[in-house]
């Protein structure tokens, strides 16, 4: 029997041994469900100890080595003392809204994994329209930040809504664009095609400039550093989560150490084959693909960890200016230049005809292309910046040479 | 049936999903120790009384960045039955895709030229 997903192996079972096929079924997705929304929540307790361990390690530090071996029980610990602390909701928050948001930022990150594929036979749900659900639900995460900031009636929250409704609303346009290419390349939305597709070459050889984009925005949309600034602590003390405290505070982290893993897993899915390993290892162990998958997940959530401590804050201009002159545009190139080649490869009648679509000798003339495509458009971007802030730092020192000092009192 | 079990298992997500977060919450509710007071209710402020209302207009700034999101989030929507089918298309899809896209990213650099884009 062929399983692709969870409802295919246990509900037939089910009605074998004498259930009614509508409950076999809701039973089949009612666990289904349970099973693939807890999985992120148990990933998401070790996360918290290892991001702790890896920041600390970088600031020189030792971080938690008291509970447990090397503190791994640390965020047990931390459960309990805040499941203990008093839940502070202030007099003139909306009461509703202030609830509803710290479920809704779990909430938005979970939704993501219904879609993801696993292993071969390990997917939630093989969506054929994957990619775009992706990009809604994404979306719930900006609403959840919006009611919080807005609903605590605070003036530094208030302000991180303001941050907010600029900040992750913009640098969902660069995501998507860049989402367009694994799309484009797979020639279907589903995450299960687009890993399948990548069994000859991964997209992130083929594409490398949209999973660079793709990697940068979806860093923004967590909102972390070097993109914190809707919780930039030094400036609006805490930001959007002023208010909360105790479990519901404790939700808006546990939301984003979630997302920033779920983010890492989405890289590995569309850019970095996915469950796909080598010597299909993953269609006869399919567990295998789990590891697989999360192997390639934290290289790149590795990869941001990195970014968020090394890279100091930026400024709110720079940040818009980043995102609409910078990414927008290059990806707007992007786009075009990929589909361009695209055509272009299948003139030339370099592309992989559909049977040898997974052979890796067969993708590499068409890769080659797209790669070197891929690198004179990069090139190109960052001469036409370098030469541009070159430009206004000239014209800067030279207004400062006409000027001289103490001459405008 | 088989799409219908598709969206039955997204439904029944999101019917779920909010839950689990949900259940410490509720957890903490039970546990944890309710002695309110005025001055602990009090919002947040850097150890003044707030002044003044909170709930204040946007400024006119944001909600251009809005609109030009909204755009550009509409022609995602488009372009992306476009990219499904692109490798089956011939070379006039890849025109059609350009005129599309240079009308919209058109509407970028208008808006760059105005100076909708400088954050002031």
């Amino acid at each position: 029997m062929q399983c692709d997903n969870i409802i295919n192996t246990l509900a037939p079972c089910l009605v074998q041994s004498g259930w009614n096929g509508d409950l076999a079924n809701f039973a089949s997705i009612f666990l289904g469900v349970i099973i693939l929304a807890t999985f992120p929540l148990l990933v998401t307790i070790v996360l918290i100890w290892f991001e702790r361990k890896f920041a600390a390690r970088i600031q020189d530090r030792l971080g938690p080595n008291r509970v447990g071996p090397f503190g791994l029980l640390q965020p047990f610990a931390d459960v309990i003392k805040l499941l203990g602390k008093e839940d502070i909701t202030p007099a003139g928050a909306d009461k509703l809204i202030y609830n509803i948001a710290p479920v809704m930022m779990v909430m938005s990150v979970l939704l993501i994994w219904a879609v993801v594929p696993l292993s071969p036979i390990h997917v939630g749900m093989d969506l054929e329209i994957g990619a775009l659900y992706i990009i809604s639900v994404a979306s719930f995460g900006t609403l959840s930040v919006i009611f919080a900031s807005w609903s605590s009636n605070n003036k530094y929250a208030l302000l991180g809504a303001f941050r907010v409704v600029a900040q992750l609303i913009s640098y969902e346009v660069p995501l998507a664009l860049s989402l367009l290419i694994p799309v484009m390349l797979a020639g279907s939305m589903s995450l299960v095609d687009i890993t399948q597709a990548q069994a000859g070459m991964w997209f992130i050889f083929v594409a490398p400039l949209s999973a660079i984009l793709f990697f940068i925005s979806s860093q923004a949309e967590t909102g972390r550093a070097p993109f914190d600034l809707l919780e930039a602590e030094s400036e609006l003390v805490a930001g959007f989560n002023i208010e909360y405290s105790g479990m519901k505070f404790a939700l808006f982290f546990a939301g984003e150490f979630m997302h920033v893993f779920t983010n890492g897993v989405l890289m590995a899915v569309l850019f970095a084959g996915g469950y796909i390993g080598f010597g299909g290892l993953e269609n006869s162990i399919p567990l295998l693909g789990i590891v697989f998958l999360f192997l390639k997940a934290s290289v790149f959530y590795m990869l941001s960890l990195l970014i968020r401590n090394a890279i100091p804050r930026v400024r709110i201009d720079q940040l818009m200016n980043f995102n609409w002159k910078f990414l927008v545009p290059v990806s707007i190139v992007n786009v075009v230049m990929m589909a361009f080649l695209l055509k272009v490869v299948q003139a030339l009648g370099i592309a992989p005809t559909p049977e040898l679509a997974n052979d890796f000798v067969a993708n590499i003339p068409q890769t080659l292309v797209l790669f070197a495509g891929n690198v004179v458009l990069g090139l190109l971007v960052m001469n036409t910046v370098s030469s541009r802030i070159r430009k206004e730092r000239l014209q800067e020192s030279a207004n400062r040479a006409i000027v001289p000092m103490g001459a405008g009192d | 049936m088989e799409i219908l079990n598709q969206w039955a298992f997204i439904g029944m997500f999101f019917l779920l999903a909010p839950i689990l977060p949900a259940v410490p919450i509720l957890l903490a509710a039970v546990i944890s120790p309710k002695k309110p007071n005025a001055i602990k209710q009090a919002t947040y402020e850097c150890g003044v009384e707030t002044v003044g209302d909170t709930w204040v207009q946007f400024k006119v700034q944001y909600y251009l960045y809005g609109l030009i999101f909204l755009i550009f989030d509409v022609e995602m929507v488009f372009l992306f039955p476009w990219a499904l089918a692109y490798k089956q298309l011939d070379f006039f899809a890849f025109l059609a895709g350009l005129l599309f896209i240079f009308l919209l990213s058109d509407a970028l650099v208008y808006a760059w030229r105005k100076k909708v884009l400088e954050w002031v």
